[in-house]
């Protein structure tokens, strides 16, 4: 691997052992001790680096055509040395062996192998040359991780179990640190550690730095083990809010350090939960401050939807560093950044650009991620900083998981007398066993003053070993625990679109009923917030154009429509473009058949005028939709596709007409740093309709040429059948939807099964295939199965979903008229502009 | 005005209580906000709860009036709707918003969270034949959008439209394209709503305390 070449190298660059390449990416150090230590590093190791260079210069006569220049790129070098390492490490995490990974959360995998590449290194430099730095960690491989976590926060479950959060956050936390402080220095008093310099105000710092859950360990290890979203939020959320409490607390008991303890009186005290107070809530309102700059901005991106994406991490890391700035809690800040501003930037920003925002944030968070455990594997494998104390060690471990469990339940007792819905037992065991540890507490026990702390290689190993304990060990037991306890885990569904309606109608109804037994209740306030966040909020943070679709229920059923158009067009051009299209038609012919069979028995008269009108047609029909008609007549169900294979080389003419004209322009692509959509109207999506739409349009515009008589009497048809579906009409075909039939697009393979007797006349007489080719085999089980149209997803059938929304009332509307009104041209139009707009 | 308007008659609550779970002071304060809506008359009219005024803005608020007069939410195999309820009725609707008792067996909790369900079907089963047809489904989901007024009625359609559709795919299947799915039946009505917590879901916390009500008086 190049990662040994790359330590060779290392190895020869900075031969002292405890420089580190971390520190040389310029990060501005917290501490200034450590900043002139860093300084006079980088210094000596130039003027190593500086030597063989020139003397390589002097040796030279006459001009190097290539110079080896290794100190100018060295820095980003090694950094994006390591990245790329990190990358293979977590690509041969996750593909060596899904054996191993099922078992051992990919967290502790990567510490694992941070231990191996450590070693390598170490075995190299007989020196940790690379190391995990608090700068590094606080300002280059949180923030992302924390803005990711709440930007994709579920806010409403976040918010409806908020209480609870916040009491586990800060008051679990405040919890945690006072009793594993005290319960340690007890034991030190007791005499069980044996000599250690170290104090009470120490411990109690210690306590505060390992007292915090850690988000990106709690994310890594429940996000394989699929617990119910109330548990999952409240661990979640809980690790998010208190790492911003760790440290504010932290902050505290550093300044009481540096204080001394005989200077501390009850003023003192008093003064330290007031900065608690003013640093966390100051921290989160200079966050949500950001949010509101945030969406506001993306109100007024539109003509630079190329960099528009790049504002929400700018914005956000911004949020991070101001609230670093000002010394208040940078964590809580950009939480709340990230969780305050999603809805209004996903609404006001381009759908690409979510897009954009979505994947390029998930690229971040994992990467440094990866970056993390992988480090805390490697600082491990380092002689100076390990300091063994048994007791010490193994009596942080025990205090750590004992007073997790005692506080958990605690806490969840006096919160069950008020919650609507108790946590149960086993919910309790989890979350008291999910109380993982992770890198904060190892970033802010090396930040730790060792002019202060006398003690604090001790206390980063303890924090090592309890990081390790936590994330390898618990982690790893952490999946038979939940299956064993069987924990509820989140249910899967592919219920969508009835599920939210659903709890649409609950919020309503139990608002109401709050109402009529006229209480102010939950409801009332989250019914109270909705209508204030509706009427002034969203008016001020959203474009108007995007409140008007922000409806959440739309917002999942335009979603589903766009999967369903997605899978259309691609399941089309899986079965070859060709029958694609020709499906199309044969769809638009049975649209017309499904009336005559539908009512034949009701109008007997009228199916004579019509299949007479019919075969009229056939006389001067030249299209080949127009022939495509004559089977009315035929019961047999295959007759369609033998049509079809005649008339392929109309469908190919039309083809080529409709279909590939549109994709020539999709790739007519042009070099621009600014725009980067090839034509915007001109997606998939929008693609699929044209083609169809306008099929369609012109197969009922060519009917019309010889329809008038059949004017009135689909009209009537019409009514009949809005009239009969209400009833439940029981020998009807297809009335699943009604009379949605009448509507266009919705049915029209179904009835393409269950066609008429087939003419022989009007076979093509070539020795066509009797079975159905594949693809229309399938179309009988055309059921309105979810599943069996994501398989199928080109069925015409599963358009409906898209008929109203994307083509939206204008071009049904046509379709509706099409055959009854003459003003086709018009609505034809409409609907084609109605596709530009989009 | 009949026995209730006198001091609270114990043994009137305590039958109540027996029969619908609340406690006596829930029940006392129930009894006070239905005389508020009732305005001091034994019975409740529709008239009584349109004039709620936090109702308004409740986009399915005629459904919800409906259901308390609905003879099978509070009669076993009631048929149509009343003109008025008494405080009876009344308590017995509010009753399936109860929070279920702690300690209850598996089968008391399947009867409640039937209950339940039975209560939310019937809220959409408006003509009492057994099934959400389509109409009916559609007309909920209308209702549901109608607030924000950027939904056609076409969107809702449609909205409605892939929703049944899912619950046809749920509840029936594959179906053969010559089928028809006349409507959400009851026992589908359960299926789809298996995922949810109804017991805990559908559920408002009664006060045990008569404060609420005060706050509440400026809305009548």
């Amino acid at each position: 691997m190049n990662f040994e070449n790359d330590c060779r190298f290392k190895r020869k660059l900075t031969k002292r052992g405890n420089c580190n390449t971390l520190s040389h990416q310029g990060l501005q150090d917290k501490q200034a001790e450590q900043n002139s230590v860093k300084d006079s590093y980088t210094t000596h190791n130039e003027s190593v680096f500086q030597n063989p260079h020139h003397q390589q210069e002097e040796n030279l006569t006459g001009l190097p055509i290539v110079t080896f220049k290794w100190h100018h790129v060295e820095t980003p070098y090694l950094v994006i040395i390591w990245v790329f390492v990190a990358g293979l490490a977590k690509l041969s995490v996750v593909e060596l062996n899904h054996h191993v990974i099922s078992v051992v959360p990919e967290s502790g995998l990567l510490i694992i192998l941070g231990f191996i590449l450590g070693g390598i290194v170490w075995g190299a430099d007989r020196a940790q040359t690379f190391k995990l730095l608090p700068p590094t960690f606080f300002y280059y491989l949180l923030p992302q991780i924390i803005l990711d976590a709440s930007y994709f926060m579920p806010n409403k479950l976040f918010f409806s179990n908020l209480g609870a959060i916040l009491i586990y956050a800060i008051f679990g936390t405040c919890w945690n640190a006072a009793t594993v402080g005290l319960s340690l220095w007890g034991c030190y008093e007791a005499g069980v550690m044996g000599n250690l310099d170290i104090g009470l105000l120490q411990f109690l710092l210690f306590g505060s730095l390992i007292a915090a859950v850690d988000p990106v360990a709690v994310i890594a290890v429940f996000e394989e083990v699929h617990v119910n979203e109330v548990l999952f939020i409240l661990v979640f959320g809980e690790s998010l809010l208190n790492d911003g409490v760790t440290v504010v607390l932290y902050n505290v008991f550093d300044a009481f350090v540096a204080l001394g303890g005989p200077r501390i009186d009850a003023a003192e005290i008093f003064k330290g939960i007031f900065s608690f107070v003013v640093v966390a809530f100051g921290g989160s309102f200079l966050g949500i401050g950001f949010a509101i700059l945030l969406s506001l901005l993306t109100r007024c991106t539109k003509h630079i939807q190329i960099i528009e994406a790049g504002f929400v991490f700018v914005v956000g890391y911004l949020a991070y560093l101001t609230a670093e700035m000002l010394s208040l809690s940078a964590i809580l800040s950009i939480t709340f950044c990230g969780i305050c501003c999603q809805k209004y930037v996903n609404a006001n920003m381009d759908e690409k650009s979510v897009t954009t925002v979505r994947h390029a944030m998930k690229l971040l968070a994992n990467g440094s991620e990866t970056m993390i455990f992988l480090f805390l594997g490697v600082t491990a494998i380092d002689t100076e900083i390990w300091v063994w104390n048994t007791g010490f060690i193994l009596l942080t471990l025990l205090f750590v998981f004992i007073y997790r469990i005692i506080g958990t339940f605690l806490f969840t007792w006096m919160l069950n007398k008020f919650r609507l819905v108790p946590i149960e037992v086993i919910d309790q065991v989890v979350m008291s066993y999910g109380g993982l540890r992770g890198a904060v507490a190892y970033g802010l026990a090396a930040l730790l003053d060792e002019d202060k702390i006398p003690e604090k290689n001790l206390m980063i190993s303890t924090t090592l070993i309890v990081v390790y304990f936590t994330v390898i060990l618990q982690g790893i037991t952490m999946k038979p625990l939940v299956q064993w306890l069987k924990v509820k885990r989140a249910a899967h569904s592919d219920l969508k679109l009835i599920e939210k309606l659903n709890n649409r109608a609950f919020d309503h109804i139990l608002a109401a009923v709050e109402d009529i037994c006229g209480r102010i209740g939950d409801n009332w306030w989250t019914r109270g917030w909705n209508r204030f966040e509706e009427n002034y909020i969203s008016w001020l943070l959203m474009k108007p154009k995007a409140r008007k679709n922000r409806d959440y229920l739309f917002s999942i059923f335009h979603k589903l429509n766009l999967e369903d158009a997605i899978n259309y067009v691609s399941e089309g051009e899986r079965q070859g473009s060709l029958a694609f299209s020709r499906s199309d038609e044969a769809a638009n012919v049975d649209f017309k058949k499904q009336f005559g069979s539908e009512f034949a028995d009701v109008m007997p008269n009228i199916m004579v005028d019509m299949s007479n009108y019919e075969l009229g047609i056939e006389h001067f029909s030249v299209t080949s939709i127009v022939k495509d008609t004559i089977p009315s007549v035929s019961l047999d169900i295959h007759g369609q596709d033998r049509k079809n294979a005649m008339d392929d080389i109309n469908a190919h003419h039309l083809l080529q007409q409709h279909l590939y004209r549109s994709r020539k322009h999709q790739h007519r692509h042009k070099y621009s740093r600014s725009h980067f959509s090839i034509n915007q109207n001109e997606d998939e999506v929008q693609e699929i309709f044209q083609r169809t739409m306008r099929s369609r349009l012109e197969s009922f515009k060519s009917t019309k040429m010889g329809v008038n008589p059949a004017k009135k009497i689909t009209k009537h048809h019409k009514k009949e059948l809005t009239h009969k579906m209400p009833n439940g009409h029981p020998d009807g075909t297809g009335h699943l939807y009604g009379d949605e039939e009448v509507e266009g697009l919705c049915v029209f393979l179904p009835h393409l099964i269950e066609a008429g007797i087939e003419n022989p006349v009007f076979l093509p007489d070539m020795d066509s295939p009797t079975h159905s080719p594949p693809w229309l085999m399938e179309t009988e089980a055309v059921a309105p199965s979810q599943r069996a149209q994501r398989r199928l997803p080109w069925t015409p059938n599963r358009l409906r979903r898209l008929a109203p929304m994307r083509i939206s009332t204008c071009s049904t509307d046509s379709f509706l008229m099409a055959d009854v009104s003459l003003t086709l041209e018009e609505h034809e139009e409409h609907s084609q502009t109605d596709h530009v707009e989009m | 005005m009949g026995s209730f308007q006198s001091l609270p008659d114990d043994h009137q609550y305590r039958t109540l209580s027996l029969k619908t779970g609340f406690s006596l002071e829930q029940i006392a304060i129930l009894h006070n906000r239905f005389k508020q809506l009732s305005q001091n008359e034994e019975t409740l009219r529709r008239d009584d709860l349109k004039t709620i005024q936090d109702l308004e803005s409740n986009p399915i608020r005629y459904q919800i009036i409906e259901a308390f007069f609905d003879r099978r939410n509070f009669q076993k195999d009631g048929v149509g709707s009343v003109e008025e309820i008494g405080f009876e009725e009344f308590l017995t609707v509010m009753s399936y918003f109860r929070a279920p008792a702690h300690h209850i067996t598996e089968e008391q909790r399947e009867e409640i969270r039937r209950a339940k369900l039975r209560f939310l079907f019937n809220m959409h089963d408006t003509d009492n034949d057994g099934t959400i047809t389509l109409e009916e489904y559609r007309h909920v989901v209308e209702e549901l959008l109608s607030r924000s007024g950027a939904l056609g009625r076409e969107t809702a359609k449609g909205i409605a439209d892939a929703a049944m559709l899912e619950v046809a795919s749920i509840s029936v299947g594959p179906m053969a394209p010559d089928e028809f799915y006349e409507g959400i039946t009851f026992e589908h009505f359960l299926k789809i709503l298996k995922g949810i917590e109804i017991e805990t879901r559908m559920h408002i916390r009664f006060l045990n305390m008569d404060t609420a009500v005060f706050c509440k008086q400026h809305s009548v």
